[in-house]
């Protein structure tokens, strides 16, 4: 054990402990982490994760400012419990566009990564605002305030706004998508509204989600809420095993 | 400054035995002295470095066995071909194969019949409070009791809208009610006799104590009088002429205690005013035959079988 009576060197010299530090801290992050941006399998091309349409965007800013990720994950691990439950497990590139993502670690309430489609907009109003008379068991706080939280065109304004920062990150939006942001925002809450939100963003649901007549933050949530998981079709993604 | 012997601090003379004396020798010091106070150059534990010697080693048979170590193109994939994804598939093939016979008994079995064969009738009870749990409980509830305010149906009773035979539930599972996503999905539709201006308020008020007449609660006498040529006009042909429901047309019966959104005064004339759309997914893509028919028998047996 020779070698190991030879750290006096290196602790009694405070820049000598520090460079060796950080040489050791380098060598085990570019171990760690840059194989993760090139090495086939952990990149996962998966056809129909597209970036979030500008409602989907506002509802899933109200998902981080509730602090929804504190009680519900958006992660389903392969296990067959969980398979069997919330459905097919989750692959990386479903949360490509995900700034931060919302895989979560603590399931007080269950998991939401596949909730799109699982249940109806009126079962959603009628949970958010009183959770309890729907599952009686449940602890979920009730969020009955956001159908009297109107947003108009300031609030799609701003998700214009993020939208220029997300595509400074790498989304692929396009001029046509930003220059129709502000439009989109209000016509995926309107069942009669430009289809053409639905072209730009395939996927996207398209109605009047809370019922009410103005575009709300209930219409906002439920929009994001409905999509989520259903980007990628199951019926044809082959799963690669290796990954 | 602490080489310069003047310059060092001694420490108070101790008063107590000195802990020291009892070493056989002195350990070494780092060489630093900070106000006086020296620090032993102890080895590590002896236990402590083999133990992290036996990890290092560990570590090794590790990076040979699992998927560890980044190349140019993919990652080693370990000896032991471990994959997280292959697993899952392998366990759900697993069940999936213990499953399959009875999964193709059930499919091939009579529904009626299945309630005859014990075990079978007992793995698709199983099976189906599974299902049940997993797609039905978020509006039918954990144990099927239904939300009233929400309008979804109590599953407990023997009150049924589109009929309570193994035959009829498998039917609305499959399906679904007044749904877009299936032409076979059962429809229905109760006109919204307020809002369309087909009936007055006076009219409505008149059916609504009818109907609660009909039900067996307090009402008004000469209201409900009045009601009862309007509901034979405008409901008679739906819910029947005593109120006995259809199932056919999943109009709900009237003259009992059971209520779907609600029987109070209030709940009968929103309905009446503003009629009900109550809309249920069909599952014909989502579960396979052998899960609807297990659903189905679980919720013929939760009490209201017919």
């Amino acid at each position: 054990m020779s070698i190991f009576r030879h750290h006096k060197k290196i602790e009694t010299h405070a820049t000598l402990l520090l460079v060796l530090s950080f040489l050791v801290v380098t060598i085990g992050g570019i171990v760690q982490i840059v194989p993760l941006f090139y090495l086939e399998n952990t990149i996962e091309e998966v056809e129909g994760v597209r970036p979030y349409s500008p409602l989907e965007i506002a509802g899933r800013e109200i998902y981080l400012r509730e602090g929804c990720y504190n009680c519900h994950s958006q992660m389903i691990r392969p296990m067959r419990d969980e398979v069997e439950r919330y459905g097919h497990y989750s692959l990386a590139a479903e949360s490509m566009y995900d700034h931060p993502f919302q895989w979560g670690s603590k399931r007080t309430g269950p998991d939401l990564a596949r909730l799109g489609g699982r249940y109806s907009d009126d079962w959603h109003v009628q949970h958010m605002i009183d959770p309890q008379s729907v599952v009686p068991e449940s602890i979920m706080p009730s969020y009955g305030f956001m159908m009297n939280r109107t947003l108009g065109t300031s609030d799609a304004e701003h998700v214009r706004d993020i939208m220029r920062v997300y595509r400074v990150l790498g989304h692929p939006y396009d001029d046509e998508m930003m220059d129709n942001a502000v439009s989109d925002f209000f016509a995926q809450a309107d069942l009669d509204g430009d289809p053409g939100v639905v072209d730009r963003y395939p996927g996207a649901q398209q109605r009047n989600f809370d019922g009410q007549p103005q575009v709300t933050e209930m219409d906002a949530i439920i929009a994001y809420m409905q999509m989520l998981g259903t980007l990628v079709d199951f019926e044809t993604f082959v799963p690669a095993a290796s990954r | 400054m602490a080489d310069n012997p003047k310059e060092k601090i001694t420490p108070a003379s101790r008063q107590y035995p000195d802990p020291q004396s009892k070493l056989k020798q002195d350990p070494p010091t780092t060489g630093h002295s900070w106000d006086g106070i020296e620090e032993y150059d102890n080895p590590m534990p002896r236990w402590w470095v083999w133990i992290f010697l036996i990890t290092v080693v560990w570590s090794v048979g590790y990076w040979i066995a699992y998927p560890a170590w980044p190349g140019i193109q993919s990652a080693t994939s370990g000896l032991l071909g471990y994959s997280s994804r292959a697993n899952v598939a392998a366990e759900i093939d697993e069940f999936e194969a213990r499953n399959e016979t009875w999964f193709a008994q059930l499919v091939e079995t009579d529904l009626d019949a299945i309630r005859e064969d014990p075990d079978l009738h007992r793995f698709a009870v199983n099976a189906g409070a599974s299902v049940f749990a997993a797609q039905c409980s978020q509006c039918h509830g954990t144990g099927g009791a239904g939300v009233q305010a929400a309008g979804y149906p109590n599953l407990l009773n023997d009150a049924w809208l589109w009929g309570g035979t193994m035959e009829d539930i498998t039917t609305t599972v499959t399906w679904g009610i007044r749904n877009d996503d299936y032409p076979e999905a059962r429809w229905s539709q109760m006109p919204a006799f307020g809002v369309d201006g087909l009936l007055d308020d006076q009219e409505i008020t008149e059916i609504t104590h009818y109907v609660l007449r009909m039900s067996g609660q307090d009402h008004d006498e000469a209201l409900a009088d009045a009601g009862a040529e309007e509901y034979e006009w405008n409901c008679a042909s739906c819910h029947g002429d005593g109120g006995e429901g259809d199932y056919e047309l999943g109009a709900p019966a009237l003259n009992n205690q059971v209520w779907f959104y609600g029987g109070s005064e209030e709940a009968i004339r929103h309905s009446i005013y503003y009629s009900r759309f109550g809309v249920m997914p069909g599952f014909e893509t989502r579960l396979r035959e052998a899960e609807i028919r297990a659903v189905a028998a679980y919720v013929h047996q939760l009490g209201g079988g017919q």
